[in-house]
This record gives C-alpha cells, structure tokens and sequence, in this order.
C-alpha cells in the first residue's frame, strides 16, 4: 500500500521532468505527466513489483472548458496491493494526441474509443480508434466537448426535434 | 480422374446476430465470423441504445441527475441511485442519517436479488429452458411489489437521493420483506434443482467460455464474472462503502465446480450464491435498523467545492463507478460512468474464439450485460 | 380395413380410397388445434401461468382465433427469395408428416393403407420433410435459416439410424413390417403389448422385457430428435437462430409449418405407441366385447390409439418446457457414441435370443 505522494516520488526519480507534479483536487490527488512520457509510465507501473497496478478501473476524456487543452484521467488501481492513483494527461486542444495504453490494459481499448468518440483524443497505436457509441458515420464532431453544436441534419433526417 | 477444387471459393461467413435477435439481451449487434458453425472472432458493435446520458448530465443539477442514473441499467436501479448518491455525497461533503444506510443496504441487496434472478432466468431461456424464467419473475415481481409500495414505481425508483432517501419505509415493510425471505429461501434450492444441477445445462456451460483470472483483470471484469473466474473481489469487502462493513457475510468465488474455474457455469452459478448472500445481509440488516429522520440531511441545493472524485460501488454486475469533475457549479462539470456491463462485453470476442455459434448465446448470457448501460 | 371395404363396396375401389385418404385429415386439423391449445395449458401450467383464458372458456377458442389471424395475415416473400423453392417448402414438409399417417393403423377398422411395409414406407416418406426443411433453409436466403436447416438435416439423418435398427429389431421378434399385423399381435394381453416382449413366450420373454424397455426409450429419443423438439430443437433454437428454417416464413406458409410439427409429433407417438405399447388395443378388455355391441370395439380402440398418441405428445411438451437445449455436437454425440451402439447391442442380442 502507498500513498500518492510515495508513488510521485518513485516516478519521479524514474520519467524525472515528464513528471509534472502532483494536482490538488479534493478529495482526489492526481498525477500530471506529459503525454509523450504515458505508455513508458503506463508499462513502470503496471510492472514495477511494488506498485503492481494490474487494474484501470476508469479511463475518462475531459473537456478543461478553457478554450485550449483537453485531458485524459486515469483510474488506476493494483488489486493485490490495495493502493490506487490518478493520473493525467493533457493535450491541446487543436492536436489532441496522446499515447494509446491498450498493450498495458486491455480494457483500455473501448475506453479510449469512447473518449475517441466523445471528446476527440487521438490515442497514437491504439488497434482500433473508431467510434464506439456515436454511429460510425457521425461526422459534425465529438458531443462532449463543451462547444458541441448539434448539426441540422444527420442522414436527411433532422436532429433537433 | 482429376478432380478441380481450386475454381471453388471458400471464405468465411460473416453473421450478424442482432441488433434484433432473441438472445443478444437488448439492441447489442455482434459480427459473428463463421467457419461452419466454428466462431473465428466475434465483434460487438454497441451505441444503438446510445441517449447522451453524460452530456445531459452536464445541464442538469446534481439532484436532477437521478432519474436518469435510473435509466443506466434498468435492471439494477436503485445500485445506480446508490452508487450516484455515495458520488456526490463524497464529493460535497455530506453525512447521511444512519437509517438511511440501513434502508440504502436493503433496497440495495431487494435490487441484487431482483437483478439475479434476472440474470439467472434469461441464462435458462438463453440455454433453452424456459420454465425457469418464469419461475424467476415470479420472485422478482416480490421484489418490485416490496419496492412499488415503498417508492410507488417498479422499475425506475428515483428513491434514493442525495443525502438521503424520498421516503421512509411503509410500516408493513419490514414484516413484509421478512415474509419474502422466508419464501424465498427454498425458491433458491429449487432452481438449483431445477436448472443448475440439470445434466444438459451443465453440459452446455461447464467449460465453456473460460476466462483466466489474469485476462479478466486485464480486461477490467468485474463483479461475478471476475469472482468466478477465482479472484475474492467484492467491492462491499475491498473498498467498504456505506455500512457494509458492520455485516457478516461471505463473498462466493468461482472454484469450477463442474468444469474449469472461470467458466459460464462458474458465472451462472455464482449468482446463485449471490443471492443467498444478500439475503444474509438483508436479515441483519432488518435486525439492526434504527429509528430515525430520513429526510433531514437532504440539502436544498447541492454546491460542491471545486474537485473531483471517483466513487464506485458493487453493482449486482460489476463495478460502478461515477467520475465526478466539479467547478464549483449548480452542475457537474463532467459526469463519466464507468457501467460494468460495458467494460464486461469488451472481453467477449477474447472468450468466444473456438467455440460455436450456440456457445456465443451461451457466453454472452453468463457475462450478463444490460445494454441500457453500456450505451448510455 | 372395415371402413375401406365398405367404401368399396359402396362406391367402387378407387373413390373409396380417395375418401379413405382424407379422413387422417379430418383428424389431424382438429387434433392440431387442440394440441396447440393444449401444448400452451401444460406450459402455463408448469409455470404457475393460466395460459389462454380470454377467447371461449378457458381460451378454448383461442387457437380458431390464431388460426383466422394467421389466414389474414400478408404473405410475405422477400425480394431475394429463391421463390419455387420457398413456395415448396412448406407443402413438402407438411405433405412428408401428412403421409406417414397412411400407415398407421388407428383402429382395427381404420387404416389408410395397409402396405406390408408400413414402417419402412413412413421412414422413407419422413425423409421428404428433411428436403423440404433443407429447400425451405437454402430457399429462404437468410442465414439463420441456412444454418437451422443444415442443423435440422444432419440431425434428422442422424437419428434415424438408431430408429431403424431399433424397427429391425422388432421386425427380427415378430417378423413383420406391417403395422397392422403388428397391431393384431400385441392384441388380448396387455403383456402381448412389445414393451413386455410380444407374443413370444417362455424364458426368452422375461430376457426380452430389459431389453424391449431400453429399445423403447431409444425410440422415443430418437422420433423426439426427428421431430425437432426440445431438448432437441436445435434447427430452430429460438435463442440462437431466431426461428432456424422457418425465419422467413409468415402467414399461412408458417402455420404449415407449424400444423406439420404438431402433425409429426402425433405421428412419432402414434408409431412409438404402435411398435411397443399395443398400439390401438386397449389395455382392460372392450366395453364392446361385454356388451356384445360390435361396432362399439373400434371406437373404443380408436380411443385408446388417440389416448396414448396424446399421452406422448404431452410427455413431449412436458420434457420441452423443462429441459435445455442439446448443443449441435452434444447432440451428434449422442446419437452416434450412445444410441447408435446400443440400438446395435440390442439389435444382436435380441436377434441371437431369437435364433436360440
């Protein structure tokens, strides 16, 4: 069992500046590190004895509202040694890109395609980056985002009812 | 003679079960690649039910949110209402009056049985036995009736709220839900004797589908479908929440009983378990119930701080949880669900390569989706 | 026999068979309704349900009001339909169960027709209902359907072998092929009946009666998988592949299909009652015969071929609304690794038991 602050530490001795620091946001502590860093973080963690987190309980795109970033927060958790983190990554939001996490956790694959569908985020290496929940064909952009406009029509058939 | 088989083409046969099909539970469309009867891959296609639950969230305030987490998966609503309720009560900062935690557990576990029963009948129907299912829905209507007359509705409760519940128990409650486990207790042994134990229907799902403990870690399972598979994993136990730490009861794991442990009898059968669980809890449960207000810490207007939280709970399917991100607003900034049946689905292609097409109904019914929540 | 020889005498041989032809119809329609109903009362009833209560007493009317909807309905053939084919399909397999009702013999004073090899004639002619399951299948274009029907042939050629042997091994006992004569046999005793060894005495019939049981169980298995019902419908699981062959069917081309398997499940527990259980004969003696009224045996006979006839169609929703469903190589398991074998040892052994 560690705490966040343990954990920051030890990645912070290991990625150094692509760790970016520790973000308050009660109750909840999280990690930021530089997208580029993700996967190389993703594997230490998942592989590291100590840490173990064999577990990614939630992964969730998010809309910062403010005009220019979007970011991905990662639920992670290690069910042997009980202990869980967050971490986050943040993108622009004119080139959302970040590093796919599917080859770490599995169940990686159809959370980043939603955060795909919803909010945008390109995961670079993912299998399969399609829609998930929008129709495939669904072209007037990603719903969640907070500047979202419904398109008039989808298919001849009119949206807003 | 010479014989030409090269001018013969031969390829694999793509079938489309659903998103209308008798046994895909819901509008769930899986591409289903054939070899004969053999199944080379199997990939679901989901968002037919798709109802922008989260970006709705995002114009509504926190306690206008319930009746639509009631929708999630329509089966097990009043876990979403828990679930929810915990969320947002975690995030602001809000204690809840002790007969409140009592009620929550007891509706909580009615919903787990309800939900089992479910779960456990349509496997029957999936499998090919019909009678069970019935059986099933006639406990189940039990359940929606202990329900209907404490909350007025059978299906979607809006009963559990913030900080605390719409309205106490009804005064026959207790009596009445003791009656329905004295009842209900040798309903269990029968459908064990009935389904369970049946030579055909252990046949049909002892190994098959085997998930090993490490793909379904991978793959986030959750819930039965990774208890079966061996793991003690029950988020009542490892993450306590509410007061299900004051209650003695044990959490069933999969020990591959006719087949290999992780297989879909292991899951059917766990539900089984399950239930006789919950019924343990709900006995201690009405034993303790305190007196009190169940009202009073409802807040007029819900406000958070600035912050975030993840909070999750056992769902009769899994592990839900509900991602909160707050600025401070009337409204969450962002609401992000995590449904088990959604992350559950995803290991279906992994577990039905090999088998044929009557184990994918197999399979995909041991996994217990309700398609309500994994399309939101 | 008797009613044939007095329509020929009436109105000349062939207008006599003709009309002796018709009269399974007339009760295979009326018997089809009431199995329908009757099929929905055992299941509502097995699961604490009333079934049909609305139309008539007791929902007495209930299938007449199915059968009328089922008329007016639009018959729908889709476009890529291979449509002479599809057309066919349901008059063949309604024709196939039809015919087999030729040969047994529902009293002794009424069979269609009496052919020396009555059982071999309605193996053959149940084989028509595998093409027309097949044609109906391939015809529909739908793969569902394909695969339902390909199930439902492998299945029926399957389990027609241990149906067979098991026939051969009755016909090594008593030497005949004529259901008829077979009736005519298990006549008088209720332990001339085939399940306690026939008309053969001594010994050699207390060594046949474990024997005879185990053939009688294989031949109830196997006319079960020949009529497609659970727990061995899987040409049309309805949880797998929606309705198998009939998918595409609607109207009255579906309630063809559905009057020829309530048709068919009558005639295998016709056959089954027929080749073990005495067929026609009653089991106590005749009223008639006590009273000295003669007309009255064959309808008492008739009673008592229908009374058992029903009795395994019921047996027969009991086991499909209790039992899951086989699997497709469960299914051919047991049929080849068990059943087969079986018949085989019960075959040779009755057969040495015979020579002795």
């Amino acid at each position: 069992m560690k705490s966040t602050e343990e954990i920051l530490e030890l990645l912070k001795g290991k990625f150094g500046s692509d760790i970016i620091g520790l973000v308050s946001a009660p109750p909840e502590k999280m990690i930021d590190i530089t997208p580029a860093s993700l996967y190389n973080v993703a594997v230490f963690l998942r592989n590291n004895e100590e840490l173990d987190f064999d577990n990614l309980m939630l992964l969730s795109g998010l809309d910062d509202a403010n005009g220019s970033t979007l970011s991905v927060v990662y639920h992670i958790e290690s069910v042997k040694e009980k202990h869980k983190l967050v971490l986050r990554v943040t993108v622009p939001k004119d080139n959302p890109i970040t590093e796919s996490v599917v080859k770490v956790w599995e169940c990686a694959n159809w959370h980043e395609r939603e955060a795909f569908d919803l909010i945008g985020i390109k995961f670079n290496n993912h299998p399969n980056l399609i829609r998930i929940l929008m129709p495939y064909d669904w072209n007037a952009g990603h719903p969640l985002r907070k500047d979202y406009k419904n398109p008039e029509f989808y298919q001849g058939m009119k949206v807003p009812y | 003679m010479e014989t030409k088989t090269s001018h013969l083409r031969s390829e694999e046969m793509i079938l489309n079960m659903g998103p209308q099909h008798p046994s895909t539970h819901g509008v769930l469309r899986l591409e289903v690649e054939l070899d004969g009867e053999l199944i080379i891959d199997v990939r679901p296609h989901i968002g037919y039910l798709h109802r922008c639950f989260e970006k709705h969230c995002e114009a509504m305030t926190y306690p206008q949110i319930i009746p639509y987490v009631d929708r999630l998966d329509y089966l097990a609503s009043m876990y979403n209402e828990f679930g929810y309720a915990l969320a947002v009560e975690r995030l602001a900062g809000i204690e809840v009056p002790p007969r409140v935690e009592y009620i929550r557990v007891i509706m909580g576990e009615l919903q787990r049985i309800a939900s089992h029963l479910v779960a456990v009948g349509t496997y029957g129907l999936d499998i090919g036995a019909f009678t069970p299912f019935l059986y099933c829905f006639i406990e189940r209507e039990k359940i929606l009736t202990l329900f209907e007359m404490t909350c007025g509705a059978r299906l979607l409760y809006n009963y559990i709220w913030v900080g605390g519940v719409s309205h106490d128990l009804p005064p026959d409650f207790i009596r009445l839900t003791k009656e329905f486990i004295v009842t209900f207790k040798p309903i269990i042994a029968e459908l064990n004797n009935l389904l369970s134990y049946n030579k055909i229907f252990i046949e049909r799902t002892a190994n098959v589908g085997i998930l090993p403990l490490d793909t379904a870690i991978n793959f986030g399972v959750t819930g039965p479908n990774l208890r079966a598979s061996g793991l003690k994993w029950d988020l009542r136990r490892d993450d306590p929440y509410s007061i299900y730490d004051k209650f003695d009861f044990e959490i069933p794991v999969g020990e591959g009983w006719h087949g290999t442990v992780g297989d879909c009898w292991d899951r059917y059968y766990l539900r089984m378990l399950e239930m006789e669980q919950s019924i343990r809890i709900i006995e201690q449960a009405i034993e303790q119930i305190p007196d009190g207000d169940v009202t009073s810490a409802i807040p007029k207007r819900i406000k958070p701080a600035e912050g975030q939280i993840y909070s999750r709970v056992e769902n009769p399917r899994g592990e839900l949880g509900y991602y909160i991100v707050s600025k401070g607003g009337l409204q969450p900034h962002r609401l992000k669900v995590r449904p088990p049946s959604f992350v559950n689905l995803e290991v279906l292609g992994e577990l039905c390569k090999g088998h044929l097409v009557a184990d994918v109904i197999a399979i995909l019914g041991s996994i217990d989706i309700v398609l309500g929540e994994v399309d939101r | 026999m008797i009613i044939f020889e007095y329509l020929a005498d009436l109105f000349g041989a062939i207008p006599a068979a003709f009309i002796s032809g018709i009269l399974p119809i007339a009760f295979v329609v009326p018997y089809a309704l009431f199995a329908v109903y009757w099929e929905r009362k055992v299941s509502a009833h097995m699961q604490d349900r009333l079934g049909p209560m609305r139309t008539g007493w007791h929902g007495y009317l209930q299938t007449i009001a199915d059968i009328l909807k089922l008329i007016q309905k639009e018959d729908i053939v889709a476009t890529a339909v291979d449509k002479p084919l599809f057309n066919l399909a349901p008059i063949l397999v309604f024709a196939g169960s039809y015919a087999a009702f030729a040969a047994i013999p529902f009293s002794s004073a009424y069979i269609g027709a009496n052919v020396d090899l009555g059982m071999l004639y309605i193996i053959a002619v149940s084989g028509l209902v595998v093409a027309g399951i097949l044609m109906a299948g391939w015809a529909s274009n739908n793969k569902y359907s394909l695969i339902g029907a390909v199930r439902s042939a492998a299945q029926i050629v399957s389990y027609e072998i241990p149906t067979v042997i098991v026939i051969l091994t009755l016909f090594s006992i008593v030497g005949t092929l004529n259901l008829y004569e077979l009736s005519e046999i298990q006549s008088s005793n209720i332990f001339n009946w085939m399940i306690f060894g026939g008309n053969v005495i001594g010994w050699k019939k207390i060594v046949l009666i474990p024997l005879m049981f185990a053939a009688f169980i294989i031949i109830y298995l196997t006319t079960l998988a020949e009529v497609n019902r659970t727990p061995f419908d899987i040409p049309e699981a309805e949880s797998e592949l929606v309705a198998g062959y009939h998918t595409e069917y609607s109207g009255m081309k579906f309630a063809m299909f559905f009057l020829a398997e309530y048709a068919n499940m009558f005639a295998v527990s016709a056959i089954v009652a027929t080749l073990f259980l005495g067929g026609y004969h009653s089991p106590f003696g005749y009223l008639g015969n006590l009273l000295g009224i003669s007309w009255l045996v064959p309808v008492e006979q008739f009673f008592w071929f229908t009374f058992k006839g029903l009795g395994f169609v019921t047996v027969q929703m009991w086991l499909r609304w209790t039992l899951p469903r086989l699997r497709v190589d469960q299914l051919m398991t047991v049929c080849w690794k068990y059943l087969i074998p079986l018949s085989f040892v019960i075959f040779l052994l009755v057969s040495l038991l015979m020579v002795l």
